[in-house]
């Protein structure tokens, strides 16, 4: 079991823009249903991705630096980030089986 | 993943309909599979509070509602399955409902699929959405802290969206094609009392513009036809609703808004297939109301399988 990792302002850098393998990051709040409702399946697809693409967290309210940099105006909101730069951007709650196709996408 | 494809009852939606539905048919024993796309519970739970769902005397927050049910469901073996129903085909005996997680097959079908923000149709839209454009306040309303938002709409749910806005934002503007709010008395006058809240009366958005995040509304005033633009950082979109019916198209006799016509046993013109709560004609789109329906679709589709 592969557990999404945490990040925030301070290491976003270093855990994410640096990072060699691709990071999905999950911009997320407390507050937000939908994020909740999508963690357990982010976690599931942490484990079925694992060593291919890291998968991380970010609370939006705590990390409002890292979340106006990309503009992040709606929750749930995945970006996907290879090399430093976003490749991918998912908003909204999406079933496991269409993340899985923008995943797949990402590691073509 | 569901791996069992036959029910006895298969239910399109997992708002107050169809997860009231769903709770009369488990404690019937009758075997029951949910399709819910997004967040079980339904349009409901992006209401901050519920203050008229009978029982919660100090209201509800929408999210607590659903998830209530949800529980309440699942206590008595409701199967639920993330999917988006894409259609339905009618078999001898049976119907198959098509969903993007694969056929599932059942006696009886309930369709309560509700109904789903309706949009402006303007220039930009699409484009902005996500990105300062957004049909839900308690879903996104807390990352325009400090800021100016817009909410569209006069209706009951534009002025439940401007009021929850004005904890966060530093301003809300109201823009409504009218002169006057359909909202009911209440939200009128708790709105009025908002000082952060300020109205533009016969005016409509004309486009929405922005690239990277919403830069600003070009608006047009009904009466004068002078246009003006305006600066804001997020506009919610509260015009209307409109059926989630696209996927029963040719199979289903609709109204001419795309709406389910039912009898009171909430029948539709196919035997075994009943629709409950917003998606029927003239339902007054309430989630009591809805509740209500998925219940007595529930008590019709036992004993249709009885029959």
């Amino acid at each position: 079991m592969t557990k999404p990792i945490q990040v925030d302002d301070a290491s976003f850098e270093a855990k994410v823009l640096k990072s060699k393998t691709p990071v999905l990051v999950d911009f997320w709040a407390p507050w937000c249903r939908p994020c909740l409702m999508a963690a357990p399946v982010l976690e599931e697809l942490a484990t079925e991705y694992n060593n291919r693409i890291t998968f991380a967290k970010l609370d939006v309210d705590q990390n409002a630096q890292t979340a106006a940099k990309y503009s992040i105006m709606a929750i749930p909101n995945l970006i996907i980030f290879k090399e430093g730069k976003p490749v991918s951007q998912i908003v909204g709650f999406k079933p496991k089986e269409e993340l899985k196709k923008d995943l797949d996408a990402v590691l073509k | 993943m569901t791996a069992k494809k036959e029910y006895d009852v298969i239910i399109i939606g997992g708002g107050p309909a169809g997860l009231s539905a769903g709770i009369y048919t488990s404690r019937s024993r009758l075997d029951t599979l949910l399709i819910e796309r997004g967040v079980v519970g339904g349009r409901i739970t992006d209401a901050e509070l519920v203050e008229n769902y009978p029982g919660f005397a100090d209201g509800i927050s929408g999210a607590e509602l659903g998830q209530l049910m949800q529980r309440q469901a699942a206590k008595y073996g409701l199967n639920i399955v993330t999917a988006e129903a894409t259609g339905l085909e009618l078999k001898k005996d049976k119907k198959v409902v098509k969903t993007t997680q694969g056929d599932f097959t059942a006696k009886a079908v309930i369709i309560a699929s509700g109904s789903e923000r309706g949009k402006l149709g303007v220039p930009g839209e699409v484009e902005v959405t996500g990105k300062g454009v957004s049909y839900c306040a308690t879903c996104d309303g807390p990352l325009f802290r400090g800021k100016t938002v817009a909410v569209v709409g006069g209706g009951n749910a534009a002025i439940s969206e401007a009021l929850y806005l004005a904890k966060f934002a530093s301003k809300v503007i109201v823009i409504h094609r009218r002169d006057q709010l359909r909202a009911t008395r209440v939200l009128e006058e708790k709105a009025r009392a908002e000082a952060k809240i300020e109205f533009l009366w016969d005016t409509v958005v004309e486009k929405i513009e922005g690239e990277k995040a919403l830069d600003q509304l070009s608006l047009r005033q009904v009466k004068t036809g002078q246009k003006s633009s305006l600066d804001v950082a997020g506009v919610f979109i509260a015009v209307g609703l409109k059926p989630s019916t696209d996927f029963l198209k040719g199979v289903l006799p609709m109204d001419e808004g795309g709406y389910i016509i039912t009898n009171e046993r909430m029948e539709t013109e196919i035997a075994g297939i009943f629709a409950a709560g917003d998606i029927r004609r003239n339902s007054p789109r309430q989630a009591i109301t809805a509740a209500g329906d998925g219940a007595t679709a529930a008590v019709n589709a036992e004993i249709f399988l009885e029959s």
